[in-house]
């Protein structure tokens, strides 16, 4: 342990007590005392009115190279069957801003053959260069394959910062990379930043299921690499004048993998993707049955959205699990969010809180969907929802 | 009350509590209300060891007994009774093979009970014989190498869910109660066949069926204990059973305890929690006294009857007839204290107390206890005027 | 076949609020669970060995309380249990985890199989599977929903994607994760309850696994902790009055003025 209470100094107010995150600490006499719970994240130096508690410096976790070698901001463009996914858009958005803050070029990195149209998109959304492996292997996901394919230029080209998006896939081989090449990980981040004078990526994710945020850095080690939760970034719009560089790389001998692909099997209702959509109307317990999420769906109708449903809803069978949102299922950000007789678990928040205007119907007015709401209507679903389609139909005549 | 049980006694208690929390509490309404046998959760107790609490450690059983089996019982009932009768039913046809089962016998079907990968049923009782046993038309005549079964047993508790079952039949008629022999008959033997599954008041996850018996041929060596002893085995399995009623109605009475005082907490009138007004709290004490004073004998009896006694009848009867009132008593008061919502099934009490009716009906009726108890009375004050 | 599962000890997220008083985690009375989906993990490798044969083997670093949870394995049918708890691991990354993991599992005779649960609920980075497979040079399948055959050299399972699923073939051993939808965990048995009472577990530490100082706990973690915070709570609040009729109206009539419809 490397965490420590100068007993000279602590005056036993016991602010720290109260603070930590994870309940490590417990007065032992007049002394605040350190258990095993400790995760050394800090809170407690910063909460100490007497500067009582220090972590001391310890070995730092080793690399070899030197990391200001590390230059340029990398995306990692998910690609299924030559269509990029929608996430590797919203990452170059993101990582445009990044970049330009360091003043260093974007570059996006993608796998495969036969993507001709994907590399063009890229440059279009915003990527300065790209970097294609060409090897057919890649075309599908092997998790080693994909590992061995982006160490291999990570370690060539030796960017600073790596955005992979938290889908399966990015979820599945990015830790691959990280181990080998002996850097830090942050996972499923909602919010990047830069610190311009260290050349840091504040790196922020929820954690507990949703109920505290924790900013990651990455210090000592380069690339600082973040899967990035979809749904989250915004994307630029395309711009087909842009121009970029795209250097073309093959591994020396054909990639091998030790898993084989038997099948690909595509579930249907998985094809609704709600974290595309604009306009969701979403509804929780409160809507009583499916005949209440028939309301929804005439109301999504008319407003041009789709329908969600929280975790609740799911389990009650009234709607299937790809239309779940929340923590356990799909973030969204649409530009309306209508959650309909939901009250507002903080899991079902973490997937839907940042939506740009949300608009809540509960019967019970303190149900804490109204504190994240910006427009809140107490009532029942049943006689409120009508009334909306209604007016909807109405005003576009 | 602390009863200061055992390591391995709460470590029963947990298992059984925490099977009863996640897994029946869940489904006991749906199971209720379709009248279905609960089979997920006959696979939870096999898989968690229940089955053989009281079946030695030789045949793969846990080598406890009739204690440690009443508290797995008392656990599963209060969540749902018509769950712990399947349960304790395949014990109470297990009974007549692990005491009077020669050792072939208890290789064969002991570690199959124990294991829970069969249920056991026990046939005894025929529309002519309820309480009066000595009605059994059942016959059994040996023919060769076989016995012959024929005749109808009504009411079968695990009829035709259960594969292994311990049935009662004449094999001299002309003895009386003397002429009974018991036997071991499997589920798929020709002859052997199920009437219609019976639509119950209550305790209705559990399985009611004949048992049919026409022409049924079952190999010679599956006769339990000697010819003519059937009565007797009979009466010894119920002795041996009688606490697990109990165990049950301790357990209803404490899931319908619970349930009243979490409600009495929750419901307001006048402004104020329910819990608050002496006319409630007076029902609770009663409530929670006589609960408490049913599962105080329940385990005394248990652990008189581990002691291994010479006659158990009267101890027996009295743990049975006294816990069974005392449910039957305590779910009515639940439903009173619920009121309106009591009376609705969206609350469980109203099926608790439809349950604890048969608790006073079956294995011996509360009447029948009396008798069992008044009779041991007279002898035992005859014997001490010598 | 032999069979080591990867748990971890985590406070029981649902029960985790905020007090809102002083912004801060409530984390009084919270209960030390086995994350829960590393249950999916324990049932899988009980029900292969119950298949196959052989041994399963949890291993968690952990405080030394987390005996408890490795018990609660046992209760389950898991064969015997591993703690690796030194306070030199304490602040371990998901790099450092892996690596004082891996260490643990070389310490086992023969592995042919790692199952690992998705994730932990309390740091919900699902890295360390994969960290695992990488430490110890094995392939590796994410989120695995079915295992469909099993052979003392390969492994084929169902593995979910964002649209659906693949057939995946892994040759052993190997490392997995699995996810809630491949089976429901089984309570434990009385056996096993009594089994796990009298189990004892000798915790390793950082000098009985051989470890490299630089690469365990906080020192080992390229990844820092800078801050931890509530989650920002948005939203105007606006509450729209009156009848129903009238809500709708007044809802249109603002969605018109921003735009939005």
């Amino acid at each position: 342990m490397a965490i420590m209470v100068k007993t000279d100094i602590c005056v036993g107010c016991g602010a720290c007590v109260s603070q930590c995150p994870f309940g490590a600490i417990d007065m032992k006499g007049e002394f605040a005392a350190i258990g095993d719970k400790c995760t050394l994240c800090g809170t407690c130096v910063d909460v100490c009115p007497v500067s009582a508690i220090e972590i001391t410096a310890e070995p730092k976790a080793a690399q070899a190279d030197d990391i200001t070698a590390y230059k340029g901001v990398w995306v990692f463009a998910e690609q299924r069957g030559g269509a990029v996914a929608p996430v590797s858009f919203e990452l170059l958005g993101e990582g445009r801003r990044l970049a330009d803050k360091l003043g260093v070029q974007l570059s996006a990195v993608i796998f495969g053959t036969g993507i001709e149209p994907g590399i063009k998109s890229l440059i279009e959304a915003g990527a300065d260069k790209v970097y294609v492996y060409e090897d057919a292997l890649l075309n599908e996901f092997h998790e080693d394959a994909y590992a061995d394919a982006l160490t291999e230029l990570i370690r060539e080209y030796k960017p600073e910062a790596v955005l992979v998006g938290a889908t399966s896939i990015g979820r599945a081989f990015t830790p691959m990379v990280a181990w080998r090449i002996r850097t830090g990980l942050t996972a499923d981040c909602t919010s990047l930043d830069i610190d311009t004078e260290k050349r840091q990526l504040q790196q922020t994710r929820p954690a507990f299921g949703g109920n505290i945020m924790a900013t990651i850095l990455c210090p000592d080690n380069r690339p600082q690499m973040s899967t990035v939760r979809p749904g989250v970034m915004k994307r630029l719009a395309a711009d087909p004048s842009r121009t970029g560089e795209v250097v073309r790389k093959k591994p020396a001998k054909p990639l091998t993998s030790r898993t084989r692909l038997h099948n690909v099997i595509e579930v249907a209702g998985h094809s609704i993707n709600i974290s595309e959509a604009e306009i969701i109307v979403s509804g929780g317990r409160g809507m009583g049955s499916d005949k209440g999420f028939a309301l929804l769906k005439e109301l999504a109708e008319v407003l041009g959205g789709v329908v969600g449903a929280s975790r609740a809803a799911v389990d009650n069978g009234w709607m299937p699990y790809p239309h779940q949102i929340g923590q356990t299922g799909r973030t969204v950000c649409p530009k309306i969010y209508f959650a309909c007789g939901i009250s507002g678990a903080i899991q079902h928040l973490a997937g839907m809180q940042s939506s740009d205007l949300i608009i809540a119907i509960n019967k019970d007015a303190s149900a804490p969907i109204f504190n994240v709401a910006d427009f809140g209507i107490v009532g029942d679903v049943y006689e409120v929802l009508p009334q909306i389609i209604k007016q909807v139909k109405e005003a576009r005549g | 009350m602390d009863y200061l049980l055992t390591e391995e006694q709460l470590a029963i208690r947990d298992l059984a509590r925490q099977i009863a929390e996640e897994k029946i509490k869940p489904v006991r309404a749906e199971l209720d209300e379709k009248n279905e046998f609960a089979w997920d959760i006959m696979h939870v107790l096999a898989q968690a060891d229940l089955f053989g609490l009281y079946i030695p450690e030789e045949y793969g059983g846990f080598g406890g007994g009739c204690f440690e089996n009443c508290i797995a019982v008392e656990e599963i009932s209060r969540a749902c009774i018509g769950i712990s009768v399947s349960f304790a039913a395949s014990g109470l046809g297990c009974y007549p093979i692990l005491l009077f089962g020669n050792e072939e016998q208890k290789a064969k079907y002991l570690p199959q009970i124990a294991s829970g990968k069969r249920l056991a049923a026990f046939g005894l009782t025929e529309a002519n014989a309820g309480s009066d046993a000595g009605g059994t038309r059942t016959t059994a005549v040996l023919d060769g190498n076989e016995w012959v079964l024929n005749g109808t047993k009504q009411w079968i508790t695990n009829g035709g869910e259960a594969e292994i079952y311990s049935v009662i039949a004449m094999t001299n008629p002309s003895k009386g109660a003397r002429g009974a022999s018991a036997f071991i008959v499997e589920k798929g033997t020709p002859g052997f066949s199920f009437g219609k599954k019976e639509n119950k008041m209550g305790i209705r996850s559990s399985a009611t069926r004949e048992l049919i018996f026409e022409n049924c041929r079952i190999p010679k060596e599956n006769m339990l204990g000697k010819e003519g002893m059937g009565f007797l085995i009979a009466m010894k399995t119920l002795d041996k059973s009688r606490p697990g009623i109990g165990a049950q109605a301790v357990g209803l009475a404490q899931g319908a305890l619970d349930e009243s005082v979490q409600y009495a907490r929750e419901r307001h009138q006048f402004g104020k929690p329910i819990i608050s007004f002496q006319a409630i709290q007076h029902m609770l004490a009663d409530m929670a006294t006589q609960t408490e004073a049913a599962r105080a004998l329940i385990y005394a009896v248990a652990k008189f009857m581990d002691s291994d006694p010479k006659d158990v009848s009267k101890a027996s009867a009295m743990s049975k007839l006294f816990a069974s009132d005392v449910a039957m008593k305590v779910t009515v008061d639940a439903v009173q204290i619920l009121g309106g919502y009591g009376y609705m099934k969206e609350y469980p009490v109203e099926k608790m107390m439809r349950d604890a009716k048969i608790l006073q009906i079956y294995e011996g009726t509360n009447q029948i206890q009396r008798n069992v108890i008044g009779a041991a009375l007279i002898k035992e004050a005859a014997s001490s005027k010598k | 076949m032999n069979i080591a599962v990867c748990v971890k000890q985590v406070p029981d997220a649902s029960e985790v609020k905020i007090d809102p008083q002083t912004n801060t985690m409530k984390r009084e009375g919270v209960p030390a669970i086995l994350n829960p989906f590393d249950t999916y993990a324990v049932e899988e490798a009980i029900s292969i060995k119950e298949k196959v044969g052989g041994k399963v083997t949890a291993v968690t670093m952990g405080p030394p309380q987390a005996v408890e949870m490795l018990k609660l394995c046992v209760s389950m049918g898991v064969d015997d249990a591993t703690l690796l708890s030194d306070r030199a691991f304490a602040g371990a990354d998901t790099w450092a985890t892996s690596y004082t993991l891996g260490l643990g599992i070389k310490k086992l005779d023969k592995v042919d199989l790692i199952i690992c649960g998705k994730q932990a609920i309390d740091g919900d980075t699902a890295q360390v599977g994969p960290g695992i497979a990488e430490n110890l040079g094995l392939p590796f399948v994410a989120y695995v929903r079915k295992v469909l055959d099993i052979t003392d050299t390969t492994l084929t399972v169902e593995r979910l994607i964002e649209d659906g699923y693949e057939v995946v073939e892994v040759s052993l051993p190997a490392v997995i994760t699995v996810v809630k939808e491949i089976n429901t965990p089984r309570l434990p048995s009385l056996k096993g309850k009594m089994r796990a009472k009298s189990l004892e577990v000798k915790p390793l530490s950082a000098a009985d696994l051989g470890a490299i100082p630089e690469n365990i706990g906080l020192a080992g973690s390229p990844t820092k902790v800078f801050k931890v915070f509530s989650p920002p709570v948005k939203g105007q609040r606006e509450f729209i009055e009156g009848e129903p009729a009238e809500q709708a109206s007044k809802l249109v009539a603002k969605l018109h003025e921003l735009r939005v419809l």
